[in-house]
């Protein structure tokens, strides 16, 4: 990694963007997923990432999460310049997504997978043992932090949609994750639990994580973000503060009746 | 574990699940348990043989003949695979371990210089170091079954096989290994070490037959390790949503190879077992072993789906089909009714762990 203020004082956190695309490409064989993105997201700040199949969203998305490197263009975090070889890296530096379907185990218990793959272990003689209190314990904290009613030792298989993405959006609380990546969290549950997780996005957002979500449905775009990107046929078409933009102008864009604003 | 008094949040419309409805008692395991424990009473009215020492260590003893390597399924079976080699990999490693201890123990042969030296009388065969031969010839089964399961690991884990047809074609080949290096015949524990050996896996230690201790000890180290352990969880994750796992950053190729070598072990252990036992390795000895074993660890509670499973669970299993064995021996029932009934227990298990579910 190279640091990006070769001179000079790094600019105060606030104001200095969480994470910086510039000029992101990406090709697959003769196909041009990505084309030129640029876009910059501040901590707190809940952007919402629009656009039809097809448009280059989860590409995007999977650039930024270390899944594949960009062809194009350079990728900052917190000032800095960063290459992924692979998630865990994206992971390390505090970037964290929440997946469509989740990635939970309905066999386990919340709290074990709040902590699936980062387990607290103690010390007993030569063997290292699950430390099942401090995980629960703290699992409990998480979900309070959430407001979610979420019990640390009951199955996710028992859970509702809504106590599932706690879990889930748990998970990435306990890295203290700068950035977190929501894959159309609200796409397949029910009303009440939408509130619920647009409850929870602005918990991250109060306590100064930068949120960015994936979504197809206007009203929760238009219900928690701050901005909104609209992508089209891999290029950035649009990228408006929420009070300056519309459901209809934002749907028009994705369809591409109006070409960019 | 409870939630501590002063939780941060108030649990307004989420209810808590009974303690008789979640854990144990819900379980497959626990009904099946209770099941056993019915049998047992059946058995003490219906037969005034059951309960006699003599018939439990039998009973405990013909169990722990397969209970060794169902432990090992078991494993396999949470992770959501599956390993049907198991009953060629008992006879497998038997053979290596009855074959090597012969050919160490035969004054003349390759490498038994190292290891025994004729006594004055020039006929009796006296070891140089009591116990060593057993200890090389133990590890050289164990070994095989070791090399056995890191090439079933890593065709499922590294190739992607389906662990079905991987462990199919392995049944096969292990099993078609071993009339290979026998030429069909059977081998037989033999030399200075062989009383040892029978000690080991025939005797009796303080009533108990010695499988069974060996069975105990293992199962409990497969609870502690599955229960407290990441690697355990790891191993019920991968069963739960393998793809979750991956995305988690849990090393999943790894664990998978992990499991089947510690199931190929287990089966080769109990290979060993057995041969003692039997007091040889019949080159057909354990033949569709891997049918029992299977079935045991499913009627004990293990989802062939994944994710659900456990040591109790795998002992259980094989108890309730010892004892159905030895009920209809006792009660002189046609002892051919005994694979028939098998097959409903299983299905029965089943289905009872499906309309249960259907109910909460």
């Amino acid at each position: 990694m190279v640091t990006a203020h070769a001179a000079g004082q790094p600019a105060p956190a606030l104001n200095q963007p969480v994470l910086e695309l510039k000029g992101i490409g990406k090709e697959f064989g003769a196909i041009r997923a990505l084309h030129g993105v640029d876009m910059r997201i501040f901590p707190g700040e809940v952007i919402g990432l629009m656009g039809d199949n097809g448009a280059g969203k989860s590409t995007l998305v999977k650039i930024i999460a270390g899944n594949f490197p960009p062809s194009h263009g350079e990728i900052r975090f917190a000032g800095e310049t960063v290459h992924f070889a692979r998630p865990i890296d994206a992971r390390a530096v505090g970037i964290e997504v929440v997946y469509q379907d989740l990635a939970l185990a309905d066999n386990l218990t919340a709290a074990a997978n709040v902590f699936l793959g980062r387990e607290l272990k103690r010390k007993l003689g030569p063997f290292s043992l699950l430390d099942h209190k401090a995980m629960a314990a703290r699992a409990l904290e998480l979900f309070g932090e959430l407001r979610s009613e979420t019990r640390p030792d009951d199955l996710v298989k028992q859970m509702s949609g809504g106590q599932r993405q706690a879990v889930a959006i748990a998970r990435t609380r306990l890295s203290n994750a700068r950035l977190v990546m929501m894959d159309e969290p609200t796409a397949a549950i029910s009303v009440r639990q939408v509130e619920q997780v647009l409850g929870l996005i602005h918990r991250l957002k109060e306590q100064g994580v930068a949120v960015m979500l994936i979504s197809h449905r206007m009203p929760d775009v238009f219900a928690v973000c701050d901005r909104v990107v609209v992508m089209r046929r891999g290029e950035k078409r649009a990228d408006k503060a929420i009070g300056d933009t519309s459901p209809e102008e934002v749907t028009s864009l994705i369809t591409g009746a109006k070409e960019a604003a | 574990m409870t939630t501590p008094l002063d939780s941060p949040i108030s649990f307004t419309n989420v209810g808590k699940v009974r303690w008789w409805q979640s854990g144990f008692f819900a379980s497959q395991t626990g009904y099946v348990l209770l099941a056993l424990v019915a049998l047992f009473v059946v058995m003490h009215f219906a037969s005034p043989y059951f309960f006699t020492q003599g018939n439990l260590q039998n009973v405990a003893k013909n169990f722990s003949f397969i209970a060794i390597a169902t432990l090992g399924v078991t494993l396999v079976i949470i992770t959501g695979g599956i390993d049907l080699s198991v009953g060629s990999m008992m006879c497998f490693s038997a053979m290596v371990t009855s074959m090597v201890m012969t050919q160490l123990s035969t004054p003349g042969m390759p490498g038994a210089e190292w290891f025994v030296h004729l006594a004055d009388d020039g006929k009796t065969v006296v070891a140089n170091v009591p116990g060593l031969i057993l200890l090389v010839s133990v590890l050289a089964g164990l070994g095989v079954a070791l090399v056995v399961g890191l090439v079933n690991g890593f065709c499922i884990a590294v190739l992607g096989l389906s662990p079905f047809v991987t462990t199919l074609g392995m049944l096969s080949i292990v099993r078609g290994l071993g009339y290979v290096i026998s030429n069909g015949r059977g081998s037989f524990p033999g030399g200075p070490d062989a009383d040892y050996f029978y000690a080991l896996t025939s005797g009796v230690v303080l009533g108990l037959p010695a499988p069974f201790i060996y069975l105990v000890v293992l199962a409990l180290a497969m609870a502690v390790v599955l229960h407290h352990t990441s690697f355990g969880r790891h191993v019920f994750a991968l069963g739960g949503n393998e793809k979750a796992a991956a995305l988690t950053g849990i090393a999943v190729v790894r664990v998978k190879i992990e499991v089947y070598v510690i199931c190929a072990l287990a089966a080769g252990l109990q290979g060993i077992i057995v041969s003692g036992w039997l007091g040889s390795a019949p080159a057909n000895m354990a033949t569709s072993y891997e049918l029992n074993v299977i079935a045991a660890a499913v009627i004990g509670g293990a989802n062939l789906a994944g994710g659900v499973g456990g040591p109790l669970g795998a002992i259980v299993g094989c108890a309730l089909l010892e004892v159905i064995r030895n009920g209809l021996v006792l009660a002189q029932v046609n002892s051919y009714w005994q694979q028939a009934l098998v097959g409903v227990i299983i299905i029965v298990a089943v289905l009872v762990d499906r309309i249960r579910s259907r109910m909460a």
